[in-house]
């Protein structure tokens, strides 16, 4: 038995010793995703990288056990619900750079400094063009409306996206108003929420619904669909509706990271992060995604051009993440699966 | 224990005893460190849960562990005798064949069976072209709903019960059959009144696999938008941050599940089974004729086509649509990797079943049995709270280790073993000891204690009689806990994902990776690789299983 033990002995960490030139990154964003500016950094800087990507509320508990001898620098994950919870959590610390203050927009970073804004999406409402006029409405309010009922395919209230777009509601319109507004959402749905964002661009084609709510760069991503064609008509007979243009603006989210708070190697996590604001990273990192870029004046990719400017909600995102908890308890009272 | 020998076996039991012990309740940490949290008071999240979802939670998890509990029952029982006792078309080839669907992790085939059936998928559109139907026009069955989880957890499941009681089949004595004939009793008769109640112990051990794995599937259920005590775990530890929630929804979900078994253990009584001879010979097999026999390829043919086939060559036919991926140095280090992993957790989970089985045939106290019993929870929770329950022991483990180097040597250990491979190991120990260790039992439950009596009689110390009488006569119930751990464990996402070192990617992660967001049809090379390297040990194994009955060489 002892020397079964001993040939496992090869598994356990070799303490190696820390150097100076590496930064490791916790990346609740895919690998394809991130991999290849990692790549691109190291090439410019000499600086390695070490990557392991996961979901990102677990790697989050994974940070918080691993306390002080975690071996992360730098944290990235997508959606303003789940850095804000990195932060409250404390596993993250404050930076503080000229780059990275005048790139990136205030109400797309921590106002202390704790997690900067690195691409947007937006959370829109898609119209199967056969059967809606986009005239017909305009606000994410809207959507509670009567005259939808049984029109409206939405996923899940477990899904973050959900459960920011409700804290940016409650943040607009009070509690109140919103748990109201998830009930005549709720009883307007085709049918129980199920499946991802595509699921629902697909259903409203298909005409199980009218309309979707889903994030832009899933619509983007299916109308390149190379192995889906099926997604791809799908996506081309639905339109693209910005709500609430003519007041407070569409709800946007950010993919966005911070530096941990116990990073060994904080200069080079900082570098990093710098690294991912500059303009070739901006476009790079946005265009992938079929996402925008947090700077301003880094051209979007043709393909996200196409479907006009919209204004976006200015609330500081990280306001969100503070209502995330009462989000998550208004969908529950009203019956959002 | 007969008394005459506890005299020779203390010097053994005294180290053991409390070793066994040890070894059970390393492997109960991660369970116990879930349920730990329990001690905590509850917040106003418990509350809430309870006021509004925990019921639905209850009731689906109920009917979901009800429906596939029926499912696999019939179809894994029913292929079982039909592919080892009787005779019909394509016997040879279902008796691997229908073991294909343990391949096929079970989220895959949720999402390919979506893509096929969905209502924008090709059998409804193909419907609608043909019929000039809209929405709303039929009435076809949904797919993502409580029904269609069912489905898809049976198909994937169906082959632990059929593994585990074809290999109880395939050992019964050809005697205890041919006295049932004897007394009268037909092919129907005597599977019912003979052949069934023998295999018990293996058909249960199977049921409350698939049960447990049922349980703790998150993949399908979510993917289906099922509220059931698995969606509502992720949802407030990972979603509201509430861990002290979250296991109290686990600690719930434990106590179903020691529920089951105690209702097991209960209509079991003081019954045992075992073979009460050692005689084997060639089993003889019913000829089935005209009629039956087509149906019996039926119903054999069925599973395979539905659990395997129709999927796999949906994955292909995604995987030709966006080009294959090469396979190139990366592509094979990702195979080696799930190759290594599955390989080491399968044999060391084979150790550790062998030394506690065995451990509490020869010493069957009431400790030991409980530790064995808490050790194998982990199979009903699933992945991602093992997860949680391994790193927090073994990262409290480490930076003790760490602040006490630093305090007294002036130097840092860091994190010795989380982030390990190690860690990755140890959470495989803790989700699938449970396999190894039914599995290893039920082939231990059919060898008369008389054997171990002769055995020990004749001299052989426990250890010897372990490795030259009962492995032997166990050798299919072995190499059947050898496949399923190793496939469950190539198969398993969520803790691999969360627990591994840097830059250390398997099969399934890449299958996750690629499937962003939601787009199966962009990893069907890696779901298909997945597949592929799952079906050589399952087929290599299962030819090996239907070799190993006991009287042929």
């Amino acid at each position: 038995m002892f020397k079964k033990l001993l040939l496992l002995l090869p598994l356990i960490n070799l303490a190696t010793p820390v150097q100076s030139a590496e930064v490791n990154v916790y990346s609740g964003r895919k690998e394809a995703l991130i991999k290849p500016l990692l790549e691109r950094f190291s090439e410019q800087t000499g600086i390695k990288t070490r990557l392991v990507t996961a979901k990102a509320d677990k790697l989050l508990v994974r940070l918080q056990n691993e306390g002080r001898n975690t071996p992360a620098d730098l944290f990235i994950t997508v959606d303003a619900g789940r850095l804000h919870r990195a932060k409250k959590a404390g596993v993250l610390q404050p930076v503080e750079s000229e780059t990275l203050k005048a790139a990136v927009p205030a109400q797309l970073r921590d106002p202390g400094g704790q997690w900067y804004g690195l691409s947007q999406r937006a959370r829109v409402i898609f119209y199967n063009r056969e059967r809606v006029q986009p005239s017909e409405l305009a606000r994410y309010e809207d959507l509670a409306d009567p005259k939808w009922k049984g029109r409206i395919c939405i996923r899940g209230s477990g899904n973050i996206y959900n459960q920011s777009l409700v804290a940016s509601m409650i943040l607009a319109n009070g509690e109140q108003a919103t748990e109201e507004w998830v009930r005549g959402l709720v009883r307007n749905m085709a049918r129980p929420p199920r499946g991802g964002d595509r699921d629902q661009i697909m259903a409203a084609a298909a005409g199980v619904c009218d309309l979707a709510v889903a994030n832009t760069y899933y619509y983007g991503k299916m109308l390149t669909s190379r192995k889906n064609p099926a997604q791809r008509e799908a996506a081309r007979k639905m339109g693209l509706l910005w709500p609430n243009q003519q007041d407070r603006g569409t709800h946007v989210n950010v993919s966005g990271a911070g530096v941990t708070r116990h990073a060994k190697n904080r200069d080079a996590a900082i570098r990093l992060l710098e690294f991912l604001v500059s303009p070739e990273a901006q476009q790079w990192y946005a265009e992938v995604n079929y996402e925008y870029p947090v700077v301003e004046g880094v051209p979007v990719s043709e393909r996200v051009r196409s479907w006009g400017e919209f204004k976006a909600d200015r609330v500081n995102l990280d306001r969100l993440g503070e209502l995330n908890p009462e989000a998550v308890r208004i969908m529950d009272r009203a019956g959002w699966r | 224990m007969n008394p005459q020998c506890s005299s020779q076996m203390s010097g053994l039991t005294r180290l053991w005893r409390p070793g066994l012990i040890l070894l059970a309740l390393v492997l109960s940490l991660p369970v116990l460190t879930v349920t730990g949290f329990l001690l905590q008071p509850a917040g106003e999240n418990w509350l809430h849960l309870k006021q509004t979802v925990l019921p639905e939670y209850l009731a689906n998890s109920a009917w979901l562990v009800l429906g596939v509990g029926i499912g696999v029952l019939l179809v894994g029982v029913s292929t079982a005798w039909l592919t080892a006792m009787c005779r019909f078309p394509g016997k040879a080839f279902f008796s691997w064949a229908l073991l294909l669907p343990l391949a096929m992790p079970a989220y895959i085939i949720a999402y390919t069976w979506t893509g096929m059936l969905d209502f924008a998928g090709p059998v409804q559109t193909l419907l609608r072209e043909q019929t000039g139907w809209g929405y709303g026009d039929y009435r076809f069955p949904e797919i993502r709903s409580l029904g269609g989880a069912i489905a898809m957890l049976t198909l994937v499941l169906y082959p632990y019960v059929y593994l585990l009681g074809r290999a109880a089949f395939l050992e019964q004595s050809v005697c205890v059959l041919e006295v049932s004939r004897t007394l009268g009793c037909g092919p129907f008769c005597s599977f019912f009144r003979v052949a069934l109640p023998l295999a018990r112990p293996a058909i249960v051990a199977g049921l409350s696999l698939a049960l447990m794995e049922t349980l703790a599937d998150y993949g399908t259920v979510a993917y289906f938008g099922l509220p059931v005590f698995t969606t509502g775990i992720f949802r407030t530890w990972f979603g509201m941050g509430d861990s002290v929630a979250a296991a109290r929804l686990s600690a719930l979900l434990l106590l179903l599940v020691f529920l089951l078994m105690l209702l097991e253990r209960a209509s079991r009584r003081q019954s045992r089974y075992h073979h009460t001879t050692g005689r084997y010979s060639r089993l003889p097999e019913y000829r089935l004729r005209g009629g039956l026999r087509w149906l019996a390829f039926a119903l054999c043919l069925l599973p395979v086509v539905l659990g395997f086939l129709l999927p796999a060559l949906q994955l292909g036919y995604w995987a030709w649509l966006g080009g294959l991926e090469p396979l190139d140095a990366e592509f094979r280090r990702l195979v080696l990797n799930t190759l290594m992993l599955g390989a080491v957790a399968a044999l060391l989970a084979l150790v550790l079943a062998l030394l506690l089985g065995y451990g509490k045939r020869l010493m069957p106290t009431r400790g030991l049995r409980i530790a064995s019993r808490v050790a194998t929870l982990g199979y009903a929770v699933p992945g991602a709270v093992i997860a949680v329950g391994v790193m927090i022991p073994l990262a409290a483990f480490d930076n003790a280790l760490d602040a006490w180097l630093r305090a007294h040597l002036g130097l840092s250990s860091g994190l010795l073993l989380s982030g390990s491979l190690f860690a990755l190991i140890f959470a495989y120990m803790v989700r699938f000891l449970a396999v190894s260790l039914q599995t290893v039992e039920a082939g231990l439950d059919k060898i008369r204690p008389s054997m171990d009596d002769a055995a020990r009689s004749l001299g052989y110390r426990p250890r010897a009689s372990l490795q030259r009488v009962h492995m032997p006569l166990m050798k299919g119930s072995l190499l059947t806990a050898l496949l399923i751990v190793f496939v469950d464990v190539m198969k398993e996402l969520p803790a691999t994902l969360i627990l591994r070192p840097f830059d250390f990617n398997t099969l399934a992660v890449r299958a996750f990776e690629l499937a962003s967001d939601e787009r199966l049809a962009d990893s069907s090379s890696a779901a298909l690789a997945i597949v592929a390297v799952g079906l050589l040990p399952v087929v290599y194994l299962s030819r090996s299983i239907s070799q190993a009955r006991a009287g042929h060489e």
